[in-house]
Protein backbone atom coordinates (compact mmCIF):
# COMPACT_ATOMS: atom_id res chain seq x y z
CA UNK A 1 0.00 0.00 0.00
CA UNK A 2 1.29 3.69 -0.88
CA UNK A 3 1.34 5.81 1.83
CA UNK A 4 -0.89 7.94 -0.48
CA UNK A 5 -3.62 5.48 0.11
CA UNK A 6 -3.17 4.60 3.78
CA UNK A 7 -3.21 8.75 4.32
CA UNK A 8 -6.44 8.68 2.97
CA UNK A 9 -7.76 5.31 4.77
CA UNK A 10 -6.27 6.94 8.24
CA UNK A 11 -8.30 10.28 7.24
CA UNK A 12 -11.35 8.56 6.30
CA UNK A 13 -11.50 6.50 9.30
CA UNK A 14 -11.03 10.26 11.24
CA UNK A 15 -13.51 11.69 9.29
CA UNK A 16 -15.72 9.05 10.09
CA UNK A 17 -15.35 9.43 13.97
CA UNK A 18 -16.00 13.02 14.01
CA UNK A 19 -19.08 12.63 11.67
CA UNK A 20 -20.34 9.90 13.72
CA UNK A 21 -19.99 10.91 17.10
CA UNK A 22 -21.03 14.27 16.08
CA UNK A 23 -24.52 12.87 14.33
CA UNK A 24 -24.79 10.18 17.76
CA UNK A 25 -24.37 12.85 20.18
CA UNK A 26 -26.24 15.47 18.48
CA UNK A 27 -29.45 13.15 18.24
CA UNK A 28 -29.62 12.59 21.92
CA UNK A 29 -29.35 16.41 22.39
CA UNK A 30 -31.76 16.63 19.79
CA UNK A 31 -34.06 15.08 22.05
CA UNK A 32 -33.59 17.26 24.34
CA UNK A 33 -33.82 20.18 22.33
CA UNK A 34 -37.69 18.78 20.92
CA UNK A 35 -38.67 18.83 24.60
CA UNK A 36 -37.35 22.41 25.11
CA UNK A 37 -38.70 23.48 22.25
CA UNK A 38 -42.05 22.12 22.85
CA UNK A 39 -42.34 23.88 26.35
CA UNK A 40 -41.23 26.82 25.38
CA UNK A 41 -43.92 27.15 22.82
CA UNK A 42 -46.05 26.29 25.92
CA UNK A 43 -45.42 28.63 28.00
CA UNK A 44 -43.44 25.89 30.44
CA UNK A 45 -40.04 25.52 30.83
CA UNK A 46 -38.90 21.79 29.68
CA UNK A 47 -36.79 19.13 31.54
CA UNK A 48 -34.32 20.99 33.58
CA UNK A 49 -33.37 18.83 36.61
CA UNK A 50 -30.91 16.43 35.30
CA UNK A 51 -27.60 18.23 34.75
CA UNK A 52 -27.24 21.86 34.01
CA UNK A 53 -30.74 23.43 32.14
CA UNK A 54 -30.96 19.25 31.60
CA UNK A 55 -27.83 19.00 29.49
CA UNK A 56 -27.68 15.12 31.03
CA UNK A 57 -31.46 14.27 30.31
CA UNK A 58 -30.74 12.46 27.09
CA UNK A 59 -28.15 10.47 29.10
CA UNK A 60 -30.86 9.76 31.73
CA UNK A 61 -33.12 8.67 29.00
CA UNK A 62 -30.59 6.76 27.52
CA UNK A 63 -29.63 4.52 30.72
CA UNK A 64 -33.39 4.15 31.31
CA UNK A 65 -33.96 2.53 27.57
CA UNK A 66 -30.48 0.23 27.90
CA UNK A 67 -31.70 -1.48 31.67
CA UNK A 68 -35.63 -0.92 30.70
CA UNK A 69 -37.28 -4.64 30.08
CA UNK A 70 -36.56 -5.85 26.77
CA UNK A 71 -40.36 -7.29 25.31
CA UNK A 72 -41.55 -8.97 22.77
CA UNK A 73 -45.27 -9.84 22.10
CA UNK A 74 -45.93 -13.59 21.68
CA UNK A 75 -46.15 -14.57 17.95
CA UNK A 76 -44.11 -11.78 16.90
CA UNK A 77 -41.82 -12.60 14.06
CA UNK A 78 -38.76 -12.95 16.33
CA UNK A 79 -36.43 -12.53 13.74
CA UNK A 80 -38.11 -9.52 11.87
CA UNK A 81 -38.67 -7.70 15.22
CA UNK A 82 -35.42 -7.83 16.59
CA UNK A 83 -33.73 -6.56 12.75
CA UNK A 84 -36.63 -4.05 11.88
CA UNK A 85 -34.16 -1.58 14.42
CA UNK A 86 -31.47 -2.04 12.80
CA UNK A 87 -32.61 -1.60 9.63
CA UNK A 88 -34.23 1.40 10.36
CA UNK A 89 -31.60 2.83 12.22
CA UNK A 90 -28.26 2.20 9.76
CA UNK A 91 -29.44 3.69 6.72
CA UNK A 92 -30.63 7.07 8.67
CA UNK A 93 -26.76 6.83 9.84
CA UNK A 94 -25.28 6.04 6.57
CA UNK A 95 -26.85 9.39 5.21
CA UNK A 96 -24.97 11.42 7.31
CA UNK A 97 -21.40 10.12 5.54
CA UNK A 98 -22.31 11.79 2.11
CA UNK A 99 -23.59 15.56 3.55
CA UNK A 100 -20.34 18.19 3.02
CA UNK A 101 -19.94 19.83 6.18
CA UNK A 102 -17.42 22.45 5.30
CA UNK A 103 -15.10 23.77 2.80
CA UNK A 104 -12.33 21.70 2.21
CA UNK A 105 -9.12 21.53 3.81
CA UNK A 106 -5.63 21.84 2.73
CA UNK A 107 -3.79 18.87 3.84
CA UNK A 108 0.01 18.33 3.39
CA UNK A 109 1.73 16.02 6.01
CA UNK A 110 3.70 13.12 5.53
CA UNK A 111 4.60 10.84 8.66
CA UNK A 112 5.59 7.89 9.98
CA UNK A 113 3.36 6.03 12.35
CA UNK A 114 5.97 3.37 14.11
CA UNK A 115 5.23 -0.13 13.08
CA UNK A 116 2.52 0.91 10.46
CA UNK A 117 4.81 2.50 8.07
CA UNK A 118 4.76 6.04 5.99
CA UNK A 119 1.43 8.13 6.00
CA UNK A 120 1.19 11.09 3.39
CA UNK A 121 -1.90 13.53 2.18
CA UNK A 122 -1.38 16.37 -0.15
CA UNK A 123 -4.20 18.26 -1.38
CA UNK A 124 -7.31 19.85 -0.45
CA UNK A 125 -9.42 17.17 1.71
CA UNK A 126 -12.93 16.89 1.52
CA UNK A 127 -14.78 17.63 4.71
CA UNK A 128 -17.25 14.72 4.01
CA UNK A 129 -16.98 11.07 4.80
CA UNK A 130 -17.34 9.96 1.50
CA UNK A 131 -17.19 12.18 -1.54
CA UNK A 132 -19.84 10.31 -3.76
CA UNK A 133 -20.51 11.25 -7.44
CA UNK A 134 -24.00 10.31 -7.40
CA UNK A 135 -24.53 13.02 -4.43
CA UNK A 136 -28.37 13.26 -3.49
CA UNK A 137 -29.04 10.43 -5.61
CA UNK A 138 -27.47 7.79 -2.86
CA UNK A 139 -29.42 10.17 -0.50
CA UNK A 140 -32.87 9.48 -2.28
CA UNK A 141 -32.06 5.88 -2.64
CA UNK A 142 -30.77 5.32 0.86
CA UNK A 143 -33.70 7.07 2.86
CA UNK A 144 -36.08 5.18 1.19
CA UNK A 145 -34.63 2.28 2.57
CA UNK A 146 -35.56 3.68 5.98
CA UNK A 147 -38.92 3.06 5.58
CA UNK A 148 -38.23 -1.23 4.99
CA UNK A 149 -37.40 -1.00 8.66
CA UNK A 150 -40.55 0.91 9.85
CA UNK A 151 -42.67 -1.74 7.68
CA UNK A 152 -41.04 -4.73 9.10
CA UNK A 153 -41.56 -3.05 12.90
CA UNK A 154 -45.07 -2.90 12.05
CA UNK A 155 -45.97 -6.20 10.38
CA UNK A 156 -43.14 -8.44 13.02
CA UNK A 157 -44.83 -7.25 15.62
CA UNK A 158 -48.23 -9.23 15.37
CA UNK A 159 -50.02 -6.04 16.31
CA UNK A 160 -52.68 -4.09 14.08
CA UNK A 161 -51.90 -0.96 15.55
CA UNK A 162 -48.33 -1.66 14.28
CA UNK A 163 -49.36 -2.89 11.37
CA UNK A 164 -51.57 -0.03 10.49
CA UNK A 165 -48.71 2.47 11.13
CA UNK A 166 -46.21 0.02 8.77
CA UNK A 167 -48.73 0.33 5.89
CA UNK A 168 -49.33 4.25 5.94
CA UNK A 169 -45.39 4.65 6.47
CA UNK A 170 -45.02 2.49 3.04
CA UNK A 171 -48.07 4.26 1.29
CA UNK A 172 -46.83 7.88 2.72
CA UNK A 173 -43.17 7.10 1.59
CA UNK A 174 -44.28 5.89 -1.84
CA UNK A 175 -46.07 9.12 -2.47
CA UNK A 176 -44.09 11.37 -1.05
CA UNK A 177 -41.33 9.90 -2.80
CA UNK A 178 -42.56 10.70 -6.04
CA UNK A 179 -43.09 14.43 -5.52
CA UNK A 180 -39.09 14.70 -3.81
CA UNK A 181 -37.34 13.30 -6.72
CA UNK A 182 -39.21 15.63 -9.18
CA UNK A 183 -38.66 18.55 -6.79
CA UNK A 184 -34.55 17.85 -7.21
CA UNK A 185 -34.58 17.83 -11.09
CA UNK A 186 -34.67 21.54 -11.20
CA UNK A 187 -31.63 21.58 -9.07
CA UNK A 188 -30.08 18.76 -11.51
CA UNK A 189 -31.36 21.02 -14.45
CA UNK A 190 -29.00 24.41 -12.87
CA UNK A 191 -26.10 22.75 -11.66
CA UNK A 192 -26.13 20.09 -14.34
CA UNK A 193 -24.67 17.59 -11.52
CA UNK A 194 -25.91 15.46 -9.17
CA UNK A 195 -22.97 15.50 -6.43
CA UNK A 196 -23.06 18.20 -3.07
CA UNK A 197 -19.69 19.50 -4.03
CA UNK A 198 -20.49 20.75 -7.43
CA UNK A 199 -23.90 21.92 -6.53
CA UNK A 200 -22.15 24.06 -3.44
CA UNK A 201 -19.92 25.30 -5.96
CA UNK A 202 -22.31 26.07 -8.43
CA UNK A 203 -24.49 28.45 -5.72
CA UNK A 204 -21.33 29.97 -4.90
CA UNK A 205 -20.76 30.94 -8.28
CA UNK A 206 -24.37 32.39 -8.43
CA UNK A 207 -26.79 32.41 -6.10
CA UNK A 208 -28.08 30.02 -3.25
CA UNK A 209 -30.75 27.61 -5.17
CA UNK A 210 -33.24 29.08 -2.57
CA UNK A 211 -33.79 31.80 -4.77
CA UNK A 212 -33.82 30.45 -8.30
CA UNK A 213 -35.63 26.94 -7.61
CA UNK A 214 -37.82 28.50 -4.29
CA UNK A 215 -40.44 25.98 -5.33
CA UNK A 216 -38.12 23.32 -5.51
CA UNK A 217 -37.46 24.16 -1.91
CA UNK A 218 -41.32 24.52 -0.90
CA UNK A 219 -41.92 20.68 -2.05
CA UNK A 220 -38.59 19.14 -1.27
CA UNK A 221 -39.44 20.67 2.91
CA UNK A 222 -42.82 19.49 2.80
CA UNK A 223 -41.88 15.84 1.01
CA UNK A 224 -39.00 16.26 3.62
CA UNK A 225 -41.17 16.20 6.57
CA UNK A 226 -43.14 13.39 5.06
CA UNK A 227 -40.73 11.67 4.47
CA UNK A 228 -39.50 11.78 8.29
CA UNK A 229 -42.60 10.61 9.59
CA UNK A 230 -42.87 13.80 11.46
CA UNK A 231 -45.78 16.33 12.01
CA UNK A 232 -48.06 17.37 10.46
CA UNK A 233 -47.23 13.87 8.59
CA UNK A 234 -46.56 11.32 11.63
CA UNK A 235 -49.36 9.17 10.44
CA UNK A 236 -47.40 6.21 10.83
CA UNK A 237 -47.11 7.14 14.41
CA UNK A 238 -50.85 8.39 14.88
CA UNK A 239 -50.89 8.35 18.75
CA UNK A 240 -54.10 9.37 19.10
CA UNK A 241 -55.14 6.81 16.61
CA UNK A 242 -52.72 3.93 16.65
CA UNK A 243 -51.45 4.27 20.05
CA UNK A 244 -47.66 4.54 18.43
CA UNK A 245 -47.93 2.70 15.28
CA UNK A 246 -45.59 0.86 13.98
CA UNK A 247 -43.42 0.90 17.27
CA UNK A 248 -45.85 -0.17 19.49
CA UNK A 249 -44.63 -3.00 20.17
CA UNK A 250 -41.19 -1.99 20.97
CA UNK A 251 -39.85 -1.64 24.66
CA UNK A 252 -36.04 -0.68 25.48
CA UNK A 253 -33.38 0.54 23.45
CA UNK A 254 -34.82 -1.16 20.48
CA UNK A 255 -37.33 1.15 20.72
CA UNK A 256 -34.68 3.87 21.40
CA UNK A 257 -33.41 3.29 18.02
CA UNK A 258 -36.23 4.29 16.26
CA UNK A 259 -35.97 7.18 17.81
CA UNK A 260 -32.76 8.08 17.07
CA UNK A 261 -33.78 7.02 13.43
CA UNK A 262 -35.86 9.38 13.59
CA UNK A 263 -33.98 12.26 14.48
CA UNK A 264 -30.84 11.28 12.27
CA UNK A 265 -33.47 11.20 9.27
CA UNK A 266 -34.34 14.47 10.43
CA UNK A 267 -30.82 15.62 10.65
CA UNK A 268 -30.44 14.13 6.83
CA UNK A 269 -33.30 16.30 5.76
CA UNK A 270 -31.97 19.60 7.32
CA UNK A 271 -28.61 18.91 6.03
CA UNK A 272 -30.12 18.33 2.69
CA UNK A 273 -32.25 21.04 2.86
CA UNK A 274 -29.27 23.41 3.38
CA UNK A 275 -26.82 21.96 0.98
CA UNK A 276 -28.83 22.12 -2.08
CA UNK A 277 -31.18 25.28 -1.41
CA UNK A 278 -28.78 27.02 1.05
CA UNK A 279 -25.63 26.81 0.08
CA UNK A 280 -23.91 24.24 2.10
CA UNK A 281 -20.83 25.47 4.19
CA UNK A 282 -20.97 28.71 2.21
CA UNK A 283 -20.40 31.89 3.68
CA UNK A 284 -21.67 34.44 1.23
CA UNK A 285 -18.98 36.65 -0.17
CA UNK A 286 -15.60 35.38 -1.90
CA UNK A 287 -13.78 34.82 1.84
CA UNK A 288 -14.53 30.93 1.91
CA UNK A 289 -13.34 29.65 -1.23
CA UNK A 290 -9.41 30.81 -0.60
CA UNK A 291 -8.94 27.43 1.98
CA UNK A 292 -7.21 27.21 4.60
CA UNK A 293 -7.76 26.09 8.50
CA UNK A 294 -9.87 28.92 9.58
CA UNK A 295 -12.01 28.60 6.42
CA UNK A 296 -12.59 25.35 7.09
CA UNK A 297 -13.69 25.84 10.79
CA UNK A 298 -15.56 29.33 9.89
CA UNK A 299 -17.40 27.63 7.06
CA UNK A 300 -18.29 24.22 9.33
CA UNK A 301 -20.22 26.80 12.46
CA UNK A 302 -21.34 28.31 9.50
CA UNK A 303 -23.28 25.15 8.20
CA UNK A 304 -24.05 23.98 11.72
CA UNK A 305 -26.02 27.15 12.30
CA UNK A 306 -28.24 26.59 8.85
CA UNK A 307 -28.56 23.16 10.10
CA UNK A 308 -29.66 23.88 13.48
CA UNK A 309 -32.12 26.68 11.71
CA UNK A 310 -33.60 24.07 10.08
CA UNK A 311 -34.17 21.46 12.75
CA UNK A 312 -35.68 24.44 14.83
CA UNK A 313 -38.00 24.85 12.33
CA UNK A 314 -38.74 21.28 12.20
CA UNK A 315 -39.56 21.37 15.48
CA UNK A 316 -41.52 24.76 14.84
CA UNK A 317 -43.62 22.96 12.53
CA UNK A 318 -44.17 19.74 14.59
CA UNK A 319 -45.68 21.86 17.75
CA UNK A 320 -47.91 24.11 15.38
CA UNK A 321 -49.62 22.20 13.26
CA UNK A 322 -51.87 19.33 13.64
CA UNK A 323 -51.78 15.65 11.75
CA UNK A 324 -53.44 15.73 8.67
CA UNK A 325 -56.03 13.44 7.77
CA UNK A 326 -54.92 10.38 5.79
CA UNK A 327 -56.90 11.40 3.13
CA UNK A 328 -55.27 14.87 3.03
CA UNK A 329 -52.03 13.11 2.96
CA UNK A 330 -52.33 11.62 0.06
CA UNK A 331 -54.56 14.00 -1.74
CA UNK A 332 -51.42 16.70 -1.10
CA UNK A 333 -48.99 14.26 -2.21
CA UNK A 334 -50.02 13.32 -5.77
CA UNK A 335 -52.86 16.04 -6.46
CA UNK A 336 -50.75 19.16 -5.44
CA UNK A 337 -47.10 18.39 -5.12
CA UNK A 338 -46.49 16.32 -7.85
CA UNK A 339 -48.21 18.16 -10.38
CA UNK A 340 -46.73 21.36 -9.01
CA UNK A 341 -43.58 19.33 -8.94
CA UNK A 342 -43.74 18.51 -13.08
CA UNK A 343 -44.86 21.84 -13.91
CA UNK A 344 -42.24 23.47 -12.11
CA UNK A 345 -39.67 21.38 -14.11
CA UNK A 346 -41.15 22.38 -17.47
CA UNK A 347 -41.34 26.16 -16.56
CA UNK A 348 -37.64 25.49 -15.29
CA UNK A 349 -36.33 23.84 -18.93
CA UNK A 350 -38.08 26.65 -20.64
CA UNK A 351 -36.45 29.52 -18.33
CA UNK A 352 -32.96 27.66 -18.44
CA UNK A 353 -33.44 27.43 -22.38
CA UNK A 354 -34.72 31.17 -23.09
CA UNK A 355 -32.03 32.68 -20.79
CA UNK A 356 -28.89 30.42 -22.02
CA UNK A 357 -30.07 30.08 -25.83
CA UNK A 358 -32.16 32.31 -26.81
CA UNK A 359 -30.92 35.59 -24.24
CA UNK A 360 -27.41 34.41 -24.24
CA UNK A 361 -26.57 34.48 -20.60
CA UNK A 362 -23.96 32.18 -19.39
CA UNK A 363 -22.48 33.96 -16.45
CA UNK A 364 -23.88 31.81 -13.22
CA UNK A 365 -25.00 35.27 -11.60
CA UNK A 366 -27.13 36.51 -13.93
CA UNK A 367 -28.43 33.73 -14.95
CA UNK A 368 -29.51 32.62 -11.49
CA UNK A 369 -31.14 36.50 -11.02
CA UNK A 370 -32.88 35.84 -14.67
CA UNK A 371 -34.46 32.66 -12.64
CA UNK A 372 -35.14 34.25 -9.83
CA UNK A 373 -37.23 36.59 -11.84
CA UNK A 374 -39.03 33.78 -13.10
CA UNK A 375 -39.24 32.45 -9.89
CA UNK A 376 -41.21 35.23 -7.97
CA UNK A 377 -43.65 35.28 -10.84
CA UNK A 378 -44.26 31.49 -10.31
CA UNK A 379 -44.79 31.92 -6.20
CA UNK A 380 -46.55 34.60 -6.48
CA UNK A 381 -49.35 32.14 -8.84
CA UNK A 382 -48.66 29.06 -6.98
CA UNK A 383 -49.39 30.84 -3.54
CA UNK A 384 -51.70 32.59 -4.68
CA UNK A 385 -53.60 29.70 -6.24
CA UNK A 386 -53.12 27.81 -3.01
CA UNK A 387 -54.43 30.06 -0.65
CA UNK A 388 -57.28 30.95 -2.56
CA UNK A 389 -58.07 27.13 -2.33
CA UNK A 390 -57.51 25.86 -5.85
CA UNK A 391 -55.35 23.43 -4.78
CA UNK A 392 -56.06 22.66 -1.65
CA UNK A 393 -59.71 22.76 0.04
CA UNK A 394 -59.46 23.50 3.78
CA UNK A 395 -62.01 22.27 6.11
CA UNK A 396 -64.57 25.04 5.66
CA UNK A 397 -66.95 22.73 3.66
CA UNK A 398 -70.52 23.66 5.45
CA UNK A 399 -72.31 25.22 2.37
CA UNK A 400 -72.25 21.83 0.70
CA UNK A 401 -72.64 19.69 3.72
CA UNK A 402 -75.48 21.57 4.88
CA UNK A 403 -77.86 21.26 1.82
CA UNK A 404 -81.17 19.46 3.08
CA UNK A 405 -81.26 15.70 2.06
CA UNK A 406 -84.89 15.62 1.76
CA UNK A 407 -86.71 18.35 1.00
CA UNK A 408 -88.71 19.95 3.57
CA UNK A 409 -91.74 20.55 3.07
CA UNK A 410 -92.98 24.89 3.07
CA UNK A 411 -94.90 25.88 5.66
CA UNK A 412 -97.51 28.25 5.01
CA UNK A 413 -99.80 30.53 6.70
CA UNK B 1 -82.42 43.11 26.22
CA UNK B 2 -81.43 41.09 23.09
CA UNK B 3 -79.28 38.46 23.73
CA UNK B 4 -75.97 39.39 22.66
CA UNK B 5 -75.05 36.62 19.72
CA UNK B 6 -71.06 36.09 18.34
CA UNK B 7 -71.06 36.06 15.10
CA UNK B 8 -67.92 34.22 13.31
CA UNK B 9 -66.39 36.01 10.99
CA UNK B 10 -66.19 32.77 8.43
CA UNK B 11 -64.83 32.89 4.60
CA UNK B 12 -67.32 33.17 2.28
CA UNK B 13 -65.34 30.93 -0.54
CA UNK B 14 -63.04 28.26 0.10
CA UNK B 15 -59.76 28.86 1.54
CA UNK B 16 -56.56 26.83 2.25
CA UNK B 17 -54.90 26.44 5.05
CA UNK B 18 -51.48 28.13 4.19
CA UNK B 19 -52.67 31.56 5.47
CA UNK B 20 -53.84 29.61 9.17
CA UNK B 21 -50.33 27.71 8.96
CA UNK B 22 -48.49 30.87 8.78
CA UNK B 23 -50.87 32.34 11.13
CA UNK B 24 -50.02 29.29 13.55
CA UNK B 25 -46.62 29.42 13.17
CA UNK B 26 -46.29 33.42 14.27
CA UNK B 27 -48.45 32.21 17.73
CA UNK B 28 -45.87 29.90 18.55
CA UNK B 29 -43.02 31.63 17.93
CA UNK B 30 -44.54 34.62 20.09
CA UNK B 31 -44.96 32.21 22.43
CA UNK B 32 -41.09 31.23 23.19
CA UNK B 33 -41.00 34.53 24.30
CA UNK B 34 -43.50 34.50 26.48
CA UNK B 35 -42.67 33.88 30.60
CA UNK B 36 -43.04 30.55 31.50
CA UNK B 37 -46.17 29.67 33.93
CA UNK B 38 -44.44 26.67 34.96
CA UNK B 39 -44.23 26.40 39.08
CA UNK B 40 -40.47 24.70 40.16
CA UNK B 41 -42.46 22.56 42.13
CA UNK B 42 -40.50 21.00 45.20
CA UNK B 43 -38.54 24.36 45.90
CA UNK B 44 -41.49 26.65 45.05
CA UNK B 45 -44.70 25.28 46.41
CA UNK B 46 -46.83 28.48 45.99
CA UNK B 47 -46.71 31.50 43.25
CA UNK B 48 -48.71 34.74 43.24
CA UNK B 49 -50.65 33.59 41.45
CA UNK B 50 -51.59 30.17 42.70
CA UNK B 51 -51.56 28.87 46.26
CA UNK B 52 -53.30 25.90 47.65
CA UNK B 53 -56.81 26.82 48.45
CA UNK B 54 -57.59 27.13 52.66
CA UNK B 55 -60.57 24.78 52.00
CA UNK B 56 -58.36 21.81 51.30
CA UNK B 57 -58.94 18.93 52.43
CA UNK B 58 -55.98 17.08 53.00
CA UNK B 59 -54.04 14.21 56.12
CA UNK B 60 -56.15 14.88 59.50
CA UNK B 61 -54.81 16.38 62.45
CA UNK B 62 -55.69 16.62 66.01
CA UNK B 63 -55.62 19.47 67.95
CA UNK B 64 -54.16 19.53 71.26
CA UNK B 65 -55.22 21.85 74.42
CA UNK B 66 -52.86 23.64 76.81
CA UNK B 67 -51.34 20.42 78.71
CA UNK B 68 -50.65 18.75 75.21
CA UNK B 69 -53.40 16.08 75.23
CA UNK B 70 -55.47 15.64 72.13
CA UNK B 71 -59.21 17.86 72.67
CA UNK B 72 -60.98 14.80 71.85
CA UNK B 73 -63.86 13.80 74.17
CA UNK B 74 -64.04 10.40 72.14
CA UNK B 75 -67.74 11.17 71.62
CA UNK B 76 -67.74 8.55 68.53
CA UNK B 77 -69.53 11.46 66.20
CA UNK B 78 -66.84 10.75 63.80
CA UNK B 79 -66.34 7.66 63.21
CA UNK B 80 -70.53 7.67 63.02
CA UNK B 81 -70.76 10.22 60.17
CA UNK B 82 -67.51 8.99 58.60
CA UNK B 83 -68.81 7.49 55.04
CA UNK B 84 -65.71 5.43 54.62
CA UNK B 85 -65.54 3.75 57.77
CA UNK B 86 -61.63 5.05 58.32
CA UNK B 87 -61.62 6.02 61.77
CA UNK B 88 -61.08 3.82 64.79
CA UNK B 89 -62.57 4.98 67.92
CA UNK B 90 -62.18 2.96 71.40
CA UNK B 91 -62.97 5.29 74.28
CA UNK B 92 -61.32 5.12 77.65
CA UNK B 93 -62.51 7.49 81.20
CA UNK B 94 -60.48 8.70 83.58
CA UNK B 95 -61.07 8.87 87.36
CA UNK B 96 -62.80 11.90 86.76
CA UNK B 97 -65.15 10.87 84.97
CA UNK B 98 -63.31 12.90 81.34
CA UNK B 99 -63.85 10.96 78.37
CA UNK B 100 -60.15 10.38 75.90
CA UNK B 101 -59.94 8.31 73.23
CA UNK B 102 -57.41 5.08 74.12
CA UNK B 103 -57.03 4.20 70.63
CA UNK B 104 -58.22 6.91 67.70
CA UNK B 105 -56.80 5.58 64.18
CA UNK B 106 -57.80 7.03 60.91
CA UNK B 107 -56.90 5.05 57.98
CA UNK B 108 -55.81 7.80 55.36
CA UNK B 109 -56.26 5.07 52.46
CA UNK B 110 -59.43 4.28 53.28
CA UNK B 111 -60.50 8.32 54.16
CA UNK B 112 -62.52 10.28 51.32
CA UNK B 113 -61.26 13.34 52.50
CA UNK B 114 -65.04 14.62 52.64
CA UNK B 115 -64.33 16.81 55.90
CA UNK B 116 -67.45 15.41 58.13
CA UNK B 117 -65.34 14.09 60.91
CA UNK B 118 -64.46 17.94 61.27
CA UNK B 119 -68.22 19.56 60.64
CA UNK B 120 -69.45 16.96 63.38
CA UNK B 121 -66.73 17.23 66.02
CA UNK B 122 -68.17 19.23 68.68
CA UNK B 123 -64.79 19.52 70.29
CA UNK B 124 -63.11 21.14 67.16
CA UNK B 125 -60.16 18.55 67.58
CA UNK B 126 -60.13 16.88 64.50
CA UNK B 127 -59.37 18.39 61.52
CA UNK B 128 -58.39 17.84 57.89
CA UNK B 129 -55.59 19.80 57.17
CA UNK B 130 -54.01 21.79 53.94
CA UNK B 131 -51.51 19.08 53.28
CA UNK B 132 -50.54 16.76 49.96
CA UNK B 133 -47.62 15.76 50.45
CA UNK B 134 -47.71 12.07 51.98
CA UNK B 135 -45.64 9.78 50.14
CA UNK B 136 -44.63 6.96 52.60
CA UNK B 137 -42.51 3.27 51.97
CA UNK B 138 -45.05 1.29 53.63
CA UNK B 139 -48.78 0.79 53.16
CA UNK B 140 -49.49 0.41 57.24
CA UNK B 141 -47.28 3.88 57.57
CA UNK B 142 -50.61 5.36 56.42
CA UNK B 143 -52.76 4.15 59.27
CA UNK B 144 -52.13 7.33 61.33
CA UNK B 145 -52.16 7.06 65.36
CA UNK B 146 -53.22 9.25 67.53
CA UNK B 147 -49.70 10.49 68.13
CA UNK B 148 -49.24 10.94 65.06
CA UNK B 149 -51.99 12.86 64.33
CA UNK B 150 -51.07 15.22 67.22
CA UNK B 151 -47.78 15.83 66.15
CA UNK B 152 -48.83 17.22 62.54
CA UNK B 153 -47.96 20.85 62.19
CA UNK B 154 -50.09 22.08 58.63
CA UNK B 155 -52.68 24.09 58.68
CA UNK B 156 -56.34 22.96 59.18
CA UNK B 157 -58.85 23.50 56.36
CA UNK B 158 -61.35 25.60 57.27
CA UNK B 159 -63.28 23.89 54.69
CA UNK B 160 -65.67 26.90 53.71
CA UNK B 161 -64.20 30.46 52.95
CA UNK B 162 -64.51 32.60 56.04
CA UNK B 163 -65.67 35.64 53.88
CA UNK B 164 -68.40 33.63 51.53
CA UNK B 165 -69.43 31.43 54.20
CA UNK B 166 -72.57 31.12 52.29
CA UNK B 167 -70.79 29.65 48.92
CA UNK B 168 -72.04 32.05 46.87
Amino acid sequence: MTPEMKGFILLSVLKMLFVFTVILVGVALLTLMERKVSAWMQNRRGPNRVGWAGLLQPAADGVKNILKEETSPALANRWLFVLAPALAFIPALMLSAVIPFAAPLPVDFDVTLGPLGPFAYHGPLPMVVADLPIGFLFVLAISSMGVYGIALAGWSSNSKYALLGGLRATAQMISYEVAMGLSLIPVLLISGNVGFGAIIRDQQAGLWYVLPLFLSFFIFLISGFAETNRLPFDLPEAESELIAGYHTEYSAMKFSLFFIAEYANVVTVCAMVTTLFFGGWDIPGRWDEQGGLLQTIATGAFFFLKLMFWIFFVMWIRWTLPRFRYDQLMALGWKVLMPIALAYIMVICTAIYGIEHVAGITDPKLRSLALLGVNVVVAFLVFGLLDSGVFIKGSNRRQHSAKPLVKRATVTG
Amino acid sequence: MAIGVKVMRRPEREVSYVRATLKGMALTFKHMFEPKVTMQYPEQKSTTEWSISQRWRGTHRMLTDEQGRSKCVACGLCPQICPANCIKLVPGEDEQGNRYPLIYEIDEFRCVFCGYCQEVCPEEAIHVGVHFENAEYTRGRFVYDLERLQSQTHAVSTLWDPSDPQGE
